[in-house]
Formats: structure tokens, C-alpha cells, sequence
């Protein structure tokens, strides 16, 4: 197993200290969860369900509260009015307004903080076309298909032209070959944007093929087990997927996530 | 495929498109055609039993009547029109606000909502005796029986609609910092509507029903009154062609108010909401 990894980059954007996290009843969702992000780095956070892989990003992200321990982003506590525009957040679900178009979708972030009607449509415009969807602004969301809803998702995350995107199993509804091609559009926004990528997963090839590191969290009480670098090169690709780096860092990967079923009682 | 064809109206050529058309001219045809038949079967067997018309008048007799009593009928068609639109009207309004008070607080939903149900529940009919002994103007008493028949469907619907917002989308505004009123409007209305407007076409239908029962209960006679107090004078003058005239007219009224409610849901939802989407087949 590779140990901590010292990462890339200079600035830490992220850092989580001893954050717990429990919910009104009783249950612990995140132990003691120390780590550092730094700028640029796509990490993933890997785990079995109810690891609290979610419930950390969504720590992260300002939507859930610490019960114990600190987090800063970019300097500030996640929730600060600062924080904001600063995190596009991408749900499980695609989370359209039904009832607006593509293009009112992707811009109800900028409409919610008051940024001028013509900026918007220009920023809005921009967004599509960084996700290919140039042609479908005036659609609504029941007319797209699952792999288009998502990219109006991504769009919308950044429309704001946020420094860190997180993401939260988005594409686990999506067949293998809109997956496959939004893994790709991810990865290459964020090495022509600069973005910091937290993406939740649980899957390992997913993860493996995405991130510079993978952080495998084990469950009951959540909890950080692993913390992995990937040596994997970028850009990557298909020929990427077929070389023996891939598949070493898969089997480790994998050795890791195994580690974490150790106690898991099968009856459950 | 020849290259001669010029600019044709491929369109118009379409089949799939002619069987639609053909579909829409049919939903008009059709139900107009029944009705037609079915007054000539109630002509014929009036004429050919030699019904009585203080029994049973024929279509034509009722037709008759609502030509020669025409002035006084829709005097009082404008009546009962004025207090079912004020009814639906004022149902709207303290249906939409206290529904948006139940909305914001639990407290305020848990202390109400017991005496929004014994409104509702409590038969227009029985409490209308009352209402028209405390309230001296008896318009306002009517109104006031016909709004409580109409206002429970859209207090409920409203309170429900307001609280459906998906979470996920809840969070996308809590995480761009929305204000409460960005909320109001740009999510929380949007997912209401539909609720709503199932809610409309149900308290119009029931606003017509509260007027004409709450004036069956007060039974005005006189110059301002609506097409109850028609119906009931004609009963007692036996005037079968002129009551059937007056329910003539009910109906007519009700059907519109259905058909303008129908409409305004389909133009305010069509584009998006599933209950009004039409579907290719």
C-alpha cells in the first residue's frame, strides 16, 4: 500500500481536521477525518455505502455542519457568504428545475447572486458550449437524455467558474458509454480550467481512471483508511486504460477497498 | 424520388400528421355529435310518448323558454356567475396565504388546519342556516358559504405543494446562498403550480355547487337573485320548461368554468409538467 502521499501543487485548498460528523440519531457517519487537499489535485473519495463519503463533501461544501473538529476552504469555513461562488457542487441526480430550460437552469446561480442579464448570458453560453450542449439552451430538461442532463448539471456547476468542483456519484445512473465519455469531459475541464476535484465514487475503476489520488473510506463509523497516489501520467485515455499502470494502481485500489469489508457484517 | 417536386407542403403530406388532425377534429366531433343525438332521442320520445311538459318538456320547449324568459334568466345567470367568480376568487386568496403561513410554520399548520377540516367537512348545507341568521346582507352570506366549499382543496394543495420542493434542489439554493424570497420564487412557486392547479379545477367546480346551494338554502325571491332561486320559484309555480332552462344554464356555466380552468392549467404548465404533456404515441 502506498502510504500518504505528499502531494502536488503548493496551496492547500482544503484542509479537514479531526471532523466528526453525527447525525440527531445517534448514527456516526464521519470518525476523526484529517486531510489535506491542495490546489489542482482530482481526488476521489472511494468507499462501500454509508462510508460518508457523501456526508463529507457535503461537510465540504457548507451543506452539513461539523459536530466536531474544523474545516477550511480557501481560508474560510464552508458556508461563509465568501465561499459561495467559489464550490460548484454536482449532485447524484441531475437536479434540473423541470419546469425551466436549459439555459435558465444553468444560470440560476448567477441569477440567485445578482450578476448582470447580459454577463449571465454570456457566462451561461460559455458553460453550455464547455459541455457541448451550445444547441440545447432553449430545451427542457424532460427532453434530454440522462448523459445531457448531467453536462446541463456540470454547466450549471460551472457557470460560476468556481475553483473546486465537488461531485457526488454523479454519474452512477448513467450507462457505461455516457459514463465513459463524461469521465472524459471531466478530466479534461479540469486540466484546462485548473480545477480542484473532489469526486465521490464507488466505484474503483472510476476512480482510478480519474484521480491523482484516491482516499478509500471504510464504514461504521465512516472513516479515511487509505490514502493513495496514483502515479497513472495525464493526460489520460483509452490508452491509458489498457496500460499496466492502470491495472496496478486497479489491484491496489481494489486490495484497499477490500481491507474496508473486513468487518462488515453480511447479514446486513 | 423524383427532383421535380417543388417546395410541397411536405407537412400536409405527412400521415402521421393527417391522422392527428384528424384525431383533434374528432375530440370536437365527437362529444358534440353524442350530445345531439341523445336531445334528438329525448325529443322524440317525448313527442312520440306524449310526455306532459309539466312532467318532462321536450329539448325544444326548454329551448323556447330560455328565448322567452331570456331577460329574467340571465339576469339571475349574472347573479350566480358574480358570486361563484368572487367565491373562487377570495377562496384563492386565503387558500393561497394561509397555505404559504402552513408552508413557513408547522406551529401555525398544526393550530389551523383542525378548523380548515371542520369547515370542510361539515356540510355547506347545514351551516348555511346559520351564516344567513349572523350575516344581515345576504350576498355577503352567500359568499361567504360558497368560499368556504371552495377554499379547502386549495389551502391543501398549496401547503403540500409548497413543502414537494426536491431536496437536492433545496440544497442547490442553500449552497448559492438564495434568499428566503429567491427561494418563494424561483422554486418553491414553480413546484406548487402544479398542485395548485389541480386544486383550481377542482374549487371551481365546487364554488358553483356552494352558490347555488347556499342560495337553495336561504331561498331569496325577488329581482337580485341567481339561478337557484329560478329553479326553486319555478317549482313552485310549476314551471317545469323554465326550471329545466335555468339548470340549462347551471350546467353551461359549470362546463365553462371547467373548460376555462382546464385551459389555464395547460397553458401554465404544458412545457413541462407531465399531467399536461402531450404524448407522441
Amino acid at each position: 500500500m502506498t502510504p500518504i502521499p505528499a502531494p502536488e501543487g503548493d496551496t492547500p485548498l482544503i484542509d479537514m481536521r479531526n471532523v466528526d460528523k453525527r447525525f440527531g440519531n445517534g448514527t456516526v457517519a464521519v470518525r476523526d477525518m484529517s486531510l489535506t487537499i491542495r490546489q489542482g489535485e482530482f481526488v476521489s473519495f472511494l468507499g462501500p455505502s454509508g462510508c460518508g463519503k457523501s456526508t463529507a463533501l457535503k461537510m465540504i461544501s457548507g451543506l452539513l455542519s461539523v459536530s466536531a473538529g474544523t474545516i477550511t476552504v480557501n481560508g474560510h469555513r464552508p458556508g461563509e457568504s465568501t465561499t459561495g461562488s467559489d464550490i460548484g457542487f454536482v449532485f447524484q441526480e441531475a437536479t434540473l428545475m423541470p419546469w425551466a430550460t436549459v439555459f435558465e437552469n444553468v444560470n440560476l446561480p448567477l441569477k440567485l447572486q445578482g450578476v448582470s442579464k447580459a454577463e449571465a448570458r454570456t457566462r451561461v453560453e460559455e458553460a453550455l458550449s464547455m459541455v457541448g450542449l451550445a444547441n440545447f439552451a432553449k430545451s427542457y430538461p424532460r427532453e434530454l437524455s440522462g448523459g445531457m442532463k448531467m453536462r446541463v448539471s456540470i454547466a450549471r456547476a460551472m457557470v460560476t467558474k468556481p475553483k473546486l468542483l465537488l461531485m457526488d456519484e454523479p454519474f452512477a445512473a448513467l450507462d457505461e458509454m455516457s459514463r465513459t465519455k463524461l469521465n472524459d469531459e471531466v478530466l479534461s475541464l479540469w486540466k484546462s480550467l485548473g480545477l480542484t476535484v473532489i469526486f465521490v465514487t464507488h466505484s474503483v475503476f472510476e476512480s482510478v481512471y480519474l484521480s491523482s489520488r484516491v482516499t478509500v473510506m471504510a464504514a461504521r463509523p465512516g472513516r479515511v483508511v487509505h490514502d493513495i497516489a496514483l502515479s497513472g501520467r495525464y493526460p489520460r485515455n483509452a490508452a491509458y486504460r489498457m496500460s499496466p499502470e492502470y491495472a496496478e494502481s486497479c489491484r491496489s485500489v481494489s486490495t484497499a477497498l477490500e481491507g474496508t469489508m473486513d468487518h462488515v457484517d453480511l447479514n446486513h | 424520388m423524383s427532383t421535380l417536386t417543388t417546395e410541397s407542403p411536405a407537412a400536409q403530406l405527412d400521415p402521421r400528421i393527417i391522422r392527428e388532425r384528424r384525431e383533434q377534429r374528432l375530440r370536437y366531433i365527437l362529444p358534440l355529435a353524442a350530445i345531439t343525438f341523445a336531445l334528438g332521442v329525448w325529443e322524440f320520445l317525448v313527442w312520440y310518448n306524449d310526455v306532459p311538459h309539466y312532467l318532462i318538456p321536450a329539448p325544444s320547449l326548454i329551448a323556447k323558454t330560455l328565448v322567452t324568459d331570456g331577460a329574467s334568466l340571465m339576469q339571475s345567470a349574472m347573479f350566480t356567475v358574480k358570486l361563484t367568480l368572487m367565491a373562487l376568487a377570495l377562496a384563492i386568496v386565503g387558500g393561497v396565504v394561509l397555505g404559504m403561513l402552513f408552508a413557513l410554520s408547522r406551529p401555525i399548520e398544526m393550530s389551523l388546519f383542525p378548523f380548515a377540516v371542520i369547515l370542510q367537512v361539515t356540510p355547506v348545507v347545514a351551516i348555511a342556516p346559520l351564516i344567513l341568521i349572523y350575516v344581515s346582507n345576504t350576498f355577503a352570506a352567500l359568499l361567504i358559504c360558497a368560499w368556504i366549499v371552495a377554499f379547502f382543496p386549495i389551502l391543501s394543495n398549496t401547503a403540500i405543494g409548497l413543502r414537494s420542493a426536491d431536496h437536492n434542489l433545496r440544497d442547490m439554493f442553500r449552497l448559492y446562498q438564495a434568499t428566503p424570497w429567491q427561494r418563494l420564487r424561483y422554486l418553491l412557486i414553480p413546484t406548487a403550480l402544479p398542485y395548485f392547479m389541480a386544486a383550481l379545477k377542482i374549487a371551481g367546480g365546487l364554488a358553483l355547487i356552494g352558490a347555488v346551494v347556499a342560495e337553495f338554502v336561504a331561498g331569496t325571491a325577488g329581482q337580485n337573485t341567481g339561478l337557484a332561486s329560478r329553479i326553486l320559484e319555478s317549482s313552485f309555480r310549476n314551471e317545469i320548461p323554465r326550471m329545466f332552462a335555468a339548470l340549462f344554464l347551471v350546467s353551461v356555466l359549470g362546463v365553462s368554468i371547467f373548460l376555462s380552468t382546464a385551459w389555464l392549467s395547460r397553458a401554465v404548465l404544458g412545457h413541462w409538467h407531465e399531467s399536461e404533456i402531450k404524448r407522441e404515441g
